[in-house]
């Protein structure tokens, strides 16, 4: 290990073993990748269905062969990965880290690049009342309790949530032997890809309860019952709708967190809408030098859109490493989030550094057909794209080129959904 | 006229397969998605992803999956197969785990190096 590096990127995931690739194929030298885990790949290690890299490589991939790819390209471009290891504090440009090999370890870097991930919601961030027996997992802790552990989680099911993580795991409890009696949903439509409905739902006729939720759960040393009712327009539960599981297991599927306790420590500027760091068109953040991508910045439904976004900071944060500098007095466009759309990533942009137009991500907040997303410049639409389907479960992306975004009078510009001939769900 | 979701990508198309009509689909937005809609009518598979038990890995498990479809009624037997399979270290991405599945001529394959 060396005492500094060109670029350092904290999270060995699909997001930093993207960065880091790219970081070293823009020239930098030195890149290290501090990782928490026995492997590198992330979470991509546990999702063993396929569907990844339809996207990026052109093919339906596994998790773990997605993240081989990366892992393989990361050595054969002289990336160091440093396993095991648990990133402490990120001050500036100095890294603390520690391991049971090295101890702790303190290395400089010239750019750094967050890349930390996400995490599950638990039970305790959905306040589900009754009794707190084991058999309560998110599941994502399930999914790797199965396919990385070997331990099967329980027998008879019931999954609260349908994002694709649980749908997933309705169809791989059900293929490992367990009963799935319910998949249950809040909201009136499904957060999970449609695909998923079919292939994990429909396939194994497990039964899909929109609008309801889990009003209770007994058990004493095990789970034994979990009761589902109906809620109403306003979200909660109706009297007298209680339909009571006999089941041993509640996975939970009810949203993802950035985990960025590092990057709050350093005093970045976090956006309360994305829960993760403010950032310009180049993934930077408000900290000079100090980049972030992937789940960490905002939770991606394709891991594929995660790779592109990352490959963006890997090969800023290597230009800043060698000594680029965007002007500081340039002009900064800030994107602001109108009708129906929740969040941008970016936030803003240095018209300087946008040479080549800027990508926007960003998730509508109902389901919605034949839309038109605008870009507003004042009362001025500056930009406008046509979307037959939108939803809040599928990210959404556009690419503002250079040449408009060099007209533009305002310091703000406004994304929003604008209907047109369709319709919106409420 | 059945109606299907596309299962091929995560884009979801809404299929018409018109049966009379030599199960011609509609709605596709590519080749995939027709191929798809006159398969899941005719003869549903599905691809198969599990894990087996590795030593000497790791981990305790493999991932695996099939290398193409597997007729749907024979879904349950394909996962029993791997029960009793317990494979050492080292395993490389592709190395075939069992052979010829249910005679379908579709082989479990690691997904994993471990």
């Amino acid at each position: 290990m060396k005492n500094v590096y060109d670029v350092i990127v904290v999270g060995g995931g699909p997001a930093g073993l993207a960065a880091a690739c790219s970081a070293k194929e823009a020239g930098a030298k030195d890149v290290l990748v501090l990782e928490r885990d026995k492997e590198a790949g992330g979470i991509l290690n546990q999702c063993i269905h396929n569907g990844f890299g339809l996207h990026y490589f052109k093919e339906e991939l596994t998790g773990p062969e997605y993240a081989a790819r990366f892992v393989n390209k990361a050595e054969e471009l002289g990336v160091e990965i440093l396993l095991d290891t648990m990133v402490l504090a990120v001050e500036g440009h100095r890294v603390t880290a520690c391991n049971t090999e090295d101890g702790l370890i303190v290395v400089e870097a010239r750019s750094v690049v967050l890349a930390m991930g996400c995490r599950e919601r638990t039970r305790g961030a959905v306040a589900i009342p009754g009794d707190r027996p084991s058999g309560v997992f998110t599941a994502g802790t399930a999914q790797r309790y199965i396919n990385i552990e070997g331990y099967m989680v329980g027998k008879r099911v019931v999954i609260l949530g349908s994002g694709d993580i649980g749908l997933i795991m309705a169809r791989r409890m059900t293929l490992e032997g367990a009963k799935v009696l319910a998949c249950v949903e809040l909201m009136p439509f499904c957060n999970g890809l449609n695909r998923n409905i079919v292939q994990c739902l429909n396939d194994y006729d497990i039964p899909l309860y929109l609008s309801h939720t889990v009003t209770n759960v007994e058990g004493l040393h095990r789970v034994e019952k979990v009761t589902v009712a109906e809620v109403g327009a306003d979200r909660k539960p109706i009297p007298g709708t209680e339909i009571v599981f006999d089941c041993d297991t509640l996975l939970l599927s009810v949203g993802l967190i950035p985990e960025n306790e590092l990057t709050r420590k350093a005093d970045i500027p976090l956006d309360t809408a994305t829960k993760g760091a403010i950032v310009y068109e180049n993934m930077e953040t408000r900290e000079p030098g100090v980049f972030s991508c992937g789940n960490v910045v905002h939770v991606h439904d394709l891991v594929d859109f995660v790779t592109a976004e990352s490959q963006r900071a890997g090969k800023a944060a290597a230009e800043y490493a060698a000594g680029k500098r965007i002007p500081k007095d340039g002009r900064v466009i800030e994107l602001k989030r109108g009708d129906h759309v929740t969040y941008t990533v970016p936030q803003a942009i240095r018209v300087e550094n946008a040479e080549a137009g800027v990508d926007i991500s960003f998730r509508v907040n109902a389901v919605m057909t034949d839309q038109e997303i605008c870009v507003k410049d004042g009362d001025t639409v500056i930009a406008h794209y046509k979307r037959e389907h939108m939803a809040p479960g599928e990210m959404e992306h556009i690419k503002l080129p250079a040449a408009i975004l060099k007209k533009v009078k305002k310091q703000v510009l406004e994304v929003a959904v604008v209907s047109a001939e369709g319709g919106v769900e409420k | 006229m059945k109606e299907l979701i596309c299962i091929v990508c995560p884009k979801g198309c809404h299929l018409h397969i018109d049966e009379q009509n030599d199960y011609q689909v509609f709605g596709n937005s590519c080749p995939r998605g027709a191929e798809y809609g006159k398969n899941e009518i005719l003869h549903p598979t599905r691809v198969l992803t599990s894990i087996v038990k590795v030593t000497g890995g790791t981990h305790r498990c493999c991932s695996v999956k099939t290398n193409g479809g597997i007729p749907k009624k024979d879904i349950v037997k394909a996962m029993e197969l791997l029960k009793t399979v317990k494979i050492q270290s080292p395993v490389y991405i592709g190395d075939v785990i069992v052979r010829d599945v249910c005679g379908t001529g579709i082989d479990w394959i690691a997904t994993k190096t471990c």
